[in-house]
């Protein structure tokens, strides 16, 4: 199922849907799979697999090092897109390809689409990849039923988002504030408005991300956004604690699992 | 207004066609998150305005003129184009400009323009540290809060620059990600930059990143070759047969370039680091060597040192400000038409070009510079004697004392570092 029918059906039944994250390879794909599986026990709708690059330069200080220790231990884009399709046959969750424009454009946009599609990736987020310079992998995309998620950002005009908005396919992913990923957002009115912002753009759904990290933040989205995204806090529970470092993150924010595992 | 202030003439390769705008050739553009999208229109729309302002020209060269004592001058090398005996070799003195640089001529004119954005607050990225020492030097001169970028293994080997940018007020980090060198500073700059943009503008240090930074560092930079030009013609009563100049990010070249690009009778060399000779790691030299291959990274798209997963490799320079992944995306288009031919001087050209430099014409080339001077030695004797050579000297060398102490294995120096060291206490 395409991505924006699938997130319409889940979002019948939940009033927020989740997206997490994971890097691939860091520390390991095996720490990845079991990073997976408990998000699985969660019900997570999505999960961005970021696909480490040398220049992460939209990144912060943690996915900067996780990055960086993935690719000194030799994580390669083909492992990345085996382990994608490894994982599409095991979880329900959609997958989604993150990572760097360079990583798509050297392999091939053409042949990174279809590498992507055959493993059973849905969409791909790429910070660097302005909507402007997107045409051509867009339209190979579309052809194959991959996702080009795009961002909207507070620092954007109404026309500009009005053009993302029109553009957008499957969700949108809002970023909620300034800066890089990882650190604290405020949720306040300021973000508020601008969820509203991107509302009146697109049709389709709205993701928040950037700093969302615990329960509080979570009951601020419920009922303004439709996928709340997390990204960096997920990371820093698995570095602490591993599996039950994000279990228990996992259970603060959004409760008791849901048995629905794999 | 003398001829030596002539504003640029726009020229064929910022005529952009239609859908192509930051684009030269298939290199250029503009990849930035999205959180910039405003910010960089806004910077769009302030550089337009300013090259179509006449008086805004005016200022600029009015500043560099009392401030960094240009025009800089040509010289001579009459010594050396001897001992060599082939062509006859000049040299544009970018080293005599304030700070000792050509830096100075970018930073400065970005400083006028971040004071018409109504900006308080200036980053900019540094290899060498001169780009950083120019920019410290413009925010102490123009009240602005100042923030420098520069890699940790830069930070280790360009103390002396490092020294005068914090005595110039800035705040110095040193980044410890990714080679901790001049790439990696770029992308801290770039952090920095979607947090802070609101009231900051990023000083870019050479023509490379995201349109429009290529062709405004160009624009600055092009009083380089427009003095040149004058000034060689005045000298020899004829264009040059040839020009050298060092690449980094590949700044100081299109600057004296630009004089030149219509004359198609005098061949424009770019010369790259060579490090430790070809192969992947050893240097960073992306268009002389084949070892670069095109991609699109830190805002813009050119030939980088990258392997097959797009992750960049590894560069080595003796020169700070050579140590960089990518090029100027102008020169990469100008490298494809022919127009600039690459070449590149490896660490050791480079140390014995200096040692003749030095001794012969008294003249201390920065590193990065002595890579010019380096490949113009090495093309020099198989030219004709009435042949002209014009070499960028884009910097001074005294900040390169340690390294060069290192690489001649100084040891009244080294005794002296060790009693200073003493002096200071253990
Ligand atoms: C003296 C000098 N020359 C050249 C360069 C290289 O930069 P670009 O290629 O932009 O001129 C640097 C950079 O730090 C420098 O300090």
């Amino acid at each position: 199922m395409a991505l924006e029918p699938f997130l319409r059906e889940r979002l019948a039944r939940k009033p927020l849907l989740v997206m997490t994250h994971v890097v691939c390879g860091h520390p390991s794909f095996e720490d990845n799979l079991r990073a997976l599986e408990v998000m699985a026990e969660f019900d997570v709708d999505m999960v961005e697999l970021q696909f480490p690059f040398s220049e992460p330069s939209a990144d912060g200080p943690r996915f900067v090092r996780a990055n960086q220790l993935a690719i000194e231990q030799g994580v390669h884009t083909r492992d990345c897109l085996a382990f994608l399709a490894r994982a599409a046959q095991r979880f329900p969750f959609k997958l989604l390809m993150m990572g760097y424009y360079n990583t798509v454009f050297k392999m091939g946009e053409a042949r990174f689409v279809e590498q992507l599609a055959a493993a059973g990736g849905s969409g791909m987020i790429i910070p660097d990849l302005p909507l402007d310079e997107a045409g051509e992998l867009r339209r190979l995309a579309a052809e194959r039923d991959i996702d080009p998620i795009l961002l909207m950002a507070p620092t954007n005009t109404d026309a500009r988002l009005a053009r993302l908005g029109e553009a957008a396919r499957g969700f949108v992913y809002a970023v909620a504030r300034k800066g890089v990923t990882g650190g604290k957002t405020a949720m306040d009115e300021a973000l508020d408005v601008f969820i509203a912002r991107c509302r009146r753009a697109t049709r389709v759904p709205i993701g928040v991300g950037f700093g969302v990290s615990s329960r509080a933040d979570m009951e601020f989205l419920r009922g303004r956004a439709d996928i709340a995204i997390i990204g960096t806090a997920a990371l820093a529970a698995w570095e602490a604690a591993g599996e039950a470092g994000l279990r228990d993150f996992l259970a603060e924010l959004l409760g008791a699992p849901q048995g629905q595992g794999a | 207004m003398s001829a030596r202030c002539r504003r640029p003439s726009p020229m064929s390769v910022f005529d952009f066609p239609p859908g192509r705008e930051g684009y030269y050739g298939a290199y250029g553009g503009c990849f930035l998150p999205e959180i910039l999208t405003s910010t960089i229109e806004e910077l769009r729309e302030c550089f337009r305005a300013c090259k179509a302002d006449p008086a805004f020209w005016r200022e600029y060269v009015e500043v560099m003129q009392s401030y960094s004592g240009r025009p800089t001058p040509v010289t001579y090398l009459d010594n050396l184009s001897r001992h060599l005996g082939g062509a006859r070799i000049y040299v544009k003195r970018e080293d005599l400009n304030h700070t000792g640089s050509h830096k100075i001529n970018n930073v400065m004119g970005q400083g006028l323009l971040c004071k018409r954005l109504g900006k308080t607050r200036v980053i900019a990225e540094t290899g060498a540290g001169q780009h950083g020492f120019a920019t410290a030097t413009m925010a102490a001169r123009f009240g602005l809060e100042c923030k420098i970028y520069m890699g940790a293994v830069d930070v280790a080997r360009q103390r002396p620059n490092v020294f005068w940018m914090e005595n110039l007020g800035a705040e110095v980090v040193a980044v410890e990600d990714g080679q901790r060198t001049l790439k990696d500073a770029i992308n801290e700059c770039l952090r920095d930059w979607v947090t802070n943009m609101a009231d900051t503008h990023y000083v870019l240090g050479t023509a490379c990143g995201p349109h429009p930074f290529p062709e405004m560092v160009s624009y600055f930079q092009s009083l380089i070759g427009s003095e040149s030009r004058e000034q060689i013609q005045r000298l020899c009563g004829r264009l040059p047969d040839r020009v050298y100049a060092c690449v980094g990010g590949g700044s100081n070249a299109i600057g004296i370039f630009q004089g030149f690009l219509d004359d198609e009778g005098v061949e424009l060399v770019g010369c790259e680091a060579g490090g430790l000779g070809p192969g992947p790691g050893g240097h960073a030299s992306r268009l002389a060597y084949r070892d670069a291959s095109l991609g699109v990274a830190q805002g813009y798209k050119t030939y980088f040192l990258q392997n097959e997963d797009g992750n960049m490799l590894e560069t080595h320079s003796i020169a700070a400000g050579l140590d960089y992944i990518g090029i100027n995306p102008i020169l990469a288009h100008l490298w494809e038409q022919g127009r600039v031919r690459f070449e590149a001087a490896t660490d050791d050209e480079v140390r014995e070009a200096l040692r003749l430099v030095m001794r012969s014409e008294g003249l201390i080339p920065a590193l990065e510079s002595t890579h010019a001077f380096a490949r113009a030695i090495a093309e020099a004797p198989t030219m004709a004697r009435d042949d002209i050579i014009l070499i960028n000297q884009s910097g001074r060398g005294d900040k390169d004392i340690f390294t060069v102490a290192d690489a001649i294995e100084d040891r009244a120096w080294k005794a002296f570092i060790r009693t200073k060291a003493e002096q200071y206490g253990a």
